[in-house]
């Protein structure tokens, strides 16, 4: 059956579809290697293992850091601390701002508008930079950096939500179930939110992505997660005072995982949306 | 006439609760949660005296609402306060020292941006099958690109192997620059000092294009749809058949009309830019408000923080707010 309907949207709309693979593979490999690095990472990526600043080599596939730090090693290690705090951040941000929106939209009123234009304005604001204020006045550490995340995309998600349930709110099935005496509770659970939730996966997935390049960025300036844990974005900017003399590798590899990552939940966003909206076209 | 007057003079009173909200948020930020900026500012070690002293200085020890009061009451009168740091120069001084800098990076790399996105979402409009998949992948790409990698790439590329280009900093430090506007291809223009144009376009061209490249697919992306949707229209049908070229459509009547949803972007846009600044100018070591931002915060300069966030806040509303004069100085069906 699911077979089925794969080949027939293969067959519809091929371009889309590989897309999207593209997408999934991409993100699933990343989160496989996540979750296998202690057992496919061949060194501890805390210590200096060998002499600072070898080139790539069979033993060091990726070199080694101005440390004699394993990049190969860091960099499986480093796909778990993004992974952990991009995808944290995010479903924080989902949960709150999906409900605000919900109720907001539903109830509307004075709080209504009241948070729709807090919120409106913190979407106008550039989200680095309100994670950077945010992340300076906590501190360094994952938990903070989470938060610093998940302030940024909070508003996203309200505006999506609160504006389909602002369309959907006026349909004629939710109308059957006030005048059939549901309540608020039921209307809101069962009623709204299924249909308001289609577009949720899409969303996410774009949001992931960003959010991965806010992490990294944040890393990037020495806000993100604290020192020696393995990060892309902070390894990054580790190998940066040695690019100029040539040191090239221990900067790229940690940049390409982080536009990889980026890119894979791009693609499966983009793709869903295609495949999932296809007369938003 | 009037009614364009009236619908700027409603957008600006509109934006006043915005910057105020932005504003409050700011607060919220530095001054509720928690973190003790005090206490990060002098470190753990400090004497109950000295935290005192230091609270006294900034304000902190007023209740909440007082301090709130004195805070707006300050950015109303334009006074962000002194700096913490080296002579306690004034805060609004100091970011219009650094604020020229990321005016030209941001200008420039606009440039670059819009002349990618335009060529390359008219191609993509226009040839379908393989250029437009290209190009729809490389917007997507183009989204997704990290800013500090693709800059050390570059750096790489052409400043160590090449060399052809430098990588950090505005200028060469041998040549002058008399600073008039703070922009410096403008102000070698206007001083007619051709080996400070030279300098300061080469040190512009390698972080105006990394950023605008990464913001270029959006771009794209936008000028592919919104051109698709306006060839589809009668009047484009209509040019045709009265024979006018292909080219003059496309440029001159399709792209006039496509240009309106890109317009109506770049208020967002322009928060993607000055974030990507930030990214771009310490990947180059551009000495703007980024870079400025990230070194206060380094050195616990908590009232310059405060002042160049709210910098930020005050500037994006004025720019949405031009946006949407522009807007509808173009488009009269906004204008209500």
């Amino acid at each position: 059956m699911l077979a089925t309907t794969l080949v027939k949207i293969y067959k519809k709309r091929r371009i889309d579809f590989l897309l999207t693979v593209a997408g999934l593979a991409v993100v699933l490999s990343i989160l496989f290697i996540a979750l296998l690095a202690p057992y496919i990472a061949p060194y501890d990526p805390y210590v200096s293992v060998d002499e600072a600043l070898l080139p790539p080599s069979p033993k060091h596939i990726m070199g080694t850091d101005n440390l004699g730090r394993d990049v190969y090693s860091r960099i499986l290690y480093g796909s778990r601390t993004v992974i952990i705090v991009v995808l944290t951040s995010t479903l924080v941000s989902l949960v709150v701002g999906s409900t605000l929106g919900l109720i907001s939209g539903y109830f509307g009123g004075k709080v209504d508008r009241a948070l729709s234009i807090v919120m409106d304005s913190l979407y106008s604001f550039p989200g680095l930079i309100l994670a950077i204020a945010v992340a300076a006045m906590l501190g360094p550490g994952i938990l903070n950096t989470i938060v610093s995340i998940s302030v940024v995309y909070i508003p996203t998600y309200f505006r999506m939500v609160r504006g389909q349930t602002l369309s959907v709110k006026n349909s004629l099935y939710v109308e059957a179930a006030v005048a059939m005496g549901a309540s608020h509770k039921t209307i809101l659970f069962q009623y709204i939110f299924p249909n308001v939730s289609v577009i949720i996966p899409v969303v996410f997935s774009m949001n992931v992505a960003d959010a991965v390049l806010t992490e990294a960025g944040l890393s990037f300036l020495g806000l993100g997660v604290p020192a020696p844990i393995p990060d892309w974005g902070f390894d990054l900017k580790n190998g940066q005072r040695n690019l100029l003399a040539g040191y090239w590798w221990i900067s790229t590899f940690p940049g390409i995982m982080i536009v990889l990552l980026a890119l894979g939940f791009s693609l499966l966003g983009e793709g869903l949306n295609e495949l999932l909206n296809p007369e938003r076209r | 006439m009037a009614s364009l007057k009236v619908y700027i003079i409603s957008r600006l009173i509109l934006s006043i609760p915005m910057i105020f909200i932005l504003l409050t948020v700011v607060f919220v930020i530095l001054r509720i949660l928690p973190g003790d900026p005090v206490l990060a500012i002098v470190g753990m070690k400090a004497s109950e005296e000295q935290i005192e002293k230091l609270r006294e200085q900034l304000g902190l020890n007023k209740p909440l609402w007082a301090q709130y009061v004195d805070y707006v009451a300050g950015i109303l009168r334009l006074d962000f306060g002194r700096s913490m740091i080296w002579g306690r120069r004034p805060v609004l001084r100091e970011i219009m020292d650094r604020f020229p800098a990321t005016l030209e990076l941001s200008i420039s790399a606009f440039i670059v941006s819009v002349f990618i996105g335009l060529t390359t979402g008219i191609a993509s409009s226009v040839k379908s099958g393989k250029v437009d998949v290209a190009l729809r992948i490389f917007s997507i790409v183009a989204y997704s690109l990290f800013i500090p990698l693709l800059g050390m790439l570059l750096q790489l590329i052409f400043g160590v192997y090449l060399r052809w280009l430098p990588v950090a900093g505005r200028k060469s430090p041998l040549v002058d620059i008399q600073t008039i506007t703070g922009l410096y291809v403008l102000d070698s223009i206007l001083t007619l000092n051709f080996r400070g144009l030279v300098t300061s376009i080469r040190y512009l061209i390698l972080p105006s294009i990394t950023l605008g490249v990464v913001l270029s697919g959006v771009y794209t992306r936008l000028v592919r749809s919104s051109m698709l949707d306006v060839l589809s229209r009668d009047f484009i049908r209509a040019l045709k058949a009265r024979g006018i070229p292909e080219a003059k459509i496309l440029l001159k009547h399709a792209l006039k009309n496509a240009f309106i949803p890109v317009l109506t972007m770049m208020g967002l846009q322009f928060a993607i830019l000055l974030a990507g600044a930030v990214l771009t100018e310490t990947t180059f070591s551009w000495p703007g408000m980024g870079t400025f931002l990230m070194e206060r915060i380094e050195y616990r300069d908590y009232t310059t923080v405060q002042g160049t966030i709210v910098f930020y806040a005050i500037l994006v509303s004025f720019v949405s707010l031009v946006v949407d004069t522009v807007y509808a100085l173009i488009d009269p069906r906004i204008r209500y």
